[in-house]
């Protein structure tokens, strides 16, 4: 007499859940630079003369150029989502490669903006700084840390979506773990896994020692599949990314465009 | 002849204790994803963070039960009581009752397996560990423990030389593993109820966890960015609250209190919801006006987060925002005692059993009254101007916080360890705790409140002869007090490994956590339930 057992995989995915998950994070974030926002009302409600001055020392070009490098990294990742949508992958990592490229323009930009304000003296503690008025100081104090923070959002978001580019190029990989608390009585026996329609049976002996079974499972989707976990996380950073966006484009009239 | 028998293999549920995983011992633990092994990694380690608090508390009144410096110099007082503070609060009472019997009970009490993010929620224990190991690490290093205060108020945070950035940084990190908390508990309990859980048919408890989850998500990210600023003055000496450099200290607190008087919310409002739990078990009848229970929660979390001014009437608000405020701080007394009244009203006619949780409930509900209207006094104007910064604010601090929501979580202890470990504990010692903790709770509290009243400052390491008698009265108080504790997890302790067996439901609870096993199997429940009914429903359920 033999018997077969079968064992059940189960997978849990909530794409809607991933989504609201995503949006209440992105909640927090916004949460955190209003608490920058507030500072920053009160004190150009304190210093507004002081915060027209200082910001004359910004160079509006390169804040100009980094908006426009911005605006158009958050079409190409929302282009990338349509286009994994669609199905073409190719086209999807295109675009997904020119949004890393555009958030690395970004940063370079801000490191020469950056190093050109310290190499003149400007920085928070600096001599030069101190010798200014209080409005002055804070004002770039606030441009520091704020603009210093969003540049840390860049960098942040600039790696996940490296992770996602990697995760997209990469074939579709899934693990099954069976969990069953009496793995031991297939000792001796053997696991057969039905691989398709055509492609018959996979079979392998398990043998003495058993303590849990692995199931590993590669597939790549064929043409009109979506690979819909990949899309969630590419759609959840690509929110992200256009959050990123967003609190730039309060930053920077806030700080080049006031004079 | 061979014949082929199609078998599923034998199904036996293991509860999730003895569930064997790819990991031994202690890896079992901290790297499961099992939202009912997280919730016990949390008790676990903030009962502990809890015995050390409440040392340190201990010493802080024995140097009191003398004059002059007998036990520790001003400087370690210092360090003691911002210590006592971090740990209280920031790793006990924030994440006392969500993160250990929310993890256990949210996802059970809603007929779900697991919280939406497992895995996220195995994150948020750890940047909890990291955070607690990252404040105690401030002890070995140049600068030692800091001595701010809890509260990290500038500008002395930022001139003192004790190290303030790396233990504000470990509060920051703490609240990235609350917010994480509130995120994965918001998501459950929108995507992952059981069929026929509608909204109101969560019980209570659900409730206050989903009211205190929006807290966690929109006060929390304002003090982490509080927080980071006072280390990017520290660290870069970018000023932004320093007048040196034109910035505002008074803006500071602002913002710390913005978060920080919201977290008090964040802090009670789950042990709302454990007494919601525990009174209708032991009474035997529905709560009484469940959807003025539920909807009260909301609204403590809306209007929690219009006060924070109260906590700066005397830092030099002006007077409309103080009048205001005041006027605010008492709107906020109405939802909180809408609850109170809600319960007292589910004990009349009940067939109340005064079983150890209730007793201690009872007696929580007596304390955090107390705690409850000496807050009303301090949002009255006049009263607050003088005893701010006393030992009024002290003890009715204690009174809420302790008396509120630790006795809660105490109570709640009381009530699931059956469910939790599969043990039952003795319940005439849990008895014999209470008249030390309750006379040693008022004795302490009770008396300084007392001399707050009379005028004794509060983060003072000595004090005047006229208020020495009151101090060695708080001192005998704080040992009753810490006998009764240790007694009553003592008892606990031993239960876990002496323990006669729990049944599946000992207390004839209504609400889900009771149908299933004790301990629960891993996935919760053998079947997946559906529910008929609201979720205090103490009739025999009909099959029909």
């Amino acid at each position: 007499m033999k018997s077969i057992h079968a064992l059940t995989v189960e997978e849990h995915r909530d794409f809607e859940g991933a989504r609201l998950g995503m949006w209440l994070f992105l909640l927090t974030e916004l949460i955190l630079f209003t608490g920058m926002f507030i500072l920053y009302a009160m004190y150009r409600l304190k210093y507004s003369a002081e915060f027209h001055r200082a910001s004359l020392e910004l160079d509006v070009v390169i804040g100009t150029i980094n908006t426009l490098v911005l605006l158009t990294s958050s079409l190409t990742v929302a282009l990338s989502i349509e286009a994994l949508k669609r199905n073409s992958r190719k086209l999807a990592l295109w675009m997904l490669g020119a949004t890393i490229f555009f958030a690395l323009v970004f940063l370079v930009n801000k490191y020469f903006e950056w190093s050109a304000k310290i190499h003149h003296g400007i920085y928070p503690g600096s001599q030069e700084l101190m010798q200014r008025s209080l409005g002055e100081v804070i004002y770039f104090n606030l441009y520091y840390s704020m603009t210093g923070l969003h540049g840390l959002h860049v960098l942040v978001g600039m790696v996940v979506l490296i992770w996602l580019f990697v995760l997209i190029a990469r074939k579709s990989q899934k693990k099954y773990v069976v969990h069953n608390p009496h793995v031991e009585q297939l000792v001796g026996s053997e696991i057969a896994i039905l691989k398709g329609e055509k492609d018959g049976w996979l079979v392998d002996k398990i043998g003495d020692n058993v303590e849990q079974v692995e199931i590993k499972i590669t597939y790549e989707p064929k043409a009109g599949e979506v690979d819909l976990p990949n899309i969630i996380k590419l759609e959840n950073a690509g929110l992200y990314w256009h959050l990123v966006d967003i609190i730039w484009i309060f930053l920077f009239p806030l700080f080049y465009l006031i004079s | 002849m061979a014949s082929h028998a199609i078998t599923e293999v034998q199904h036996v549920e293991e509860n999730y204790l003895e569930v064997k995983s790819r990991w031994r011992g202690i890896f079992a633990w901290i790297f499961s994803t099992d939202h009912k092994r997280i919730g016990i990694l949390y008790l676990v380690s903030s009962l502990t963070f809890f015995v050390v608090a409440a040392t340190i508390g201990i010493f802080m009144r024995l140097e009191q039960l003398t004059m002059g410096e007998t036990l520790m110099s001003p400087d370690v007082y210092n360090r003691l009581f911002t210590l006592h503070g971090v740990i209280m609060i920031f790793l006990l009472i924030i994440p006392g009752i969500p993160a250990t019997f929310g993890n256990f009970f949210l996802p059970i009490q809603i007929g779900a397996k697991d919280v939406a993010f497992p895995r996220l929620n195995l994150l948020s224990w750890w940047l909890y560990i990291i955070g607690a190991i990252l404040a105690i690490t401030t002890l070995f290093l140049p600068g030692s423990l800091p001595d701010t205060g809890w509260t990290f108020y500038v500008p002395y945070a930022v001139r003192t030389g004790s190290n303030v950035a790396l233990a504000v940084f470990a509060a920051f990190i703490l609240g990235f593993s609350s917010i994480l908390t509130g995120l994965n508990f918001l998501t459950t309990i929108h995507r992952l109820r059981a069929p026929g859980m509608t909204w109101h048919r969560l019980p209570l408890f659900v409730w206050a966890l989903y009211a205190t989850a929006w807290i966690q998500i929109l006060a929390t990210p304002m003090v982490g960015i509080t927080l980071l600023l006072i280390i990017f003055e520290r660290v870069l000496n970018i000023g932004i609250f320093d007048p040196t450099q034109g910035g505002d200290p008074i803006l500071f607190q602002h913002l710390f209190w913005i978060y920080s008087h919201p977290a008090v919310y964040i802090m009670v409002l789950p042990g709302f919801g454990v007494v919601s739990e525990i009174i209708p078990t032991f009474s035997r009848r529905t709560i009484f006006g469940y959807k003025l229970i539920a909807y009260s929660s909301l609204s403590i979390a809306l209007f929690g987060s219009l006060v924070w001014g109260h906590h700066m009437f005397v830092s030099g608000e002006s007077d409309t925002a103080n009048i205001i405020f005041s006027f605010l701080t008492f709107f906020i007394a109405v939802p909180t005692a809408i609850k109170v009244f809600n319960w007292t009203a589910t004990l009349y006619k009940g067939s109340i059993a005064l079983e150890p949780p209730m007793l201690y409930v009872l007696s929580s509900i007596f304390l955090f009254a107390i705690g409850g209207f000496t807050g009303l006094m301090q949002a009255t104007l006049p009263i607050d101007v003088h005893v701010h910064d006393t030992y009024f604010v002290v003890g009715h601090f204690h009174y809420t916080m302790f008396g509120g929501t630790i006795w809660v979580m105490l109570a709640g202890l009381l009530y699931w360890f059956p469910k939790m470990t599969g043990r039952m504990y003795n319940k005439k010692v849990a008895y014999l705790a209470w008249p030390f903790m309750f006379i040693g709770f008022n004795v302490l509290y009770g008396t300084m409140m007392y001399m707050g009243w009379k005028g004794m400052p509060r983060r003072y390491y000595d004090h005047l002869p006229e208020f020495h008698t009151d101090h060695v009265i708080a001192t005998v108080g704080s040992w009753l007090l810490y006998i009764g504790i240790l007694i009553l997890l003592g008892n606990l302790v031993y239960a876990l490994y002496r323990g006669a067996k729990a049944p599946d439901n000992p207390w004839g609870g209504a609400t889900l956590e009771w149908k299933t096993t004790s301990p629960p199997p891993l996935e919760n429940f053998t079947q997946e339930p559906v529910i008929k009914h609201e979720p205090y429903y103490f009739r025999e359920e009909d099959n029909g």
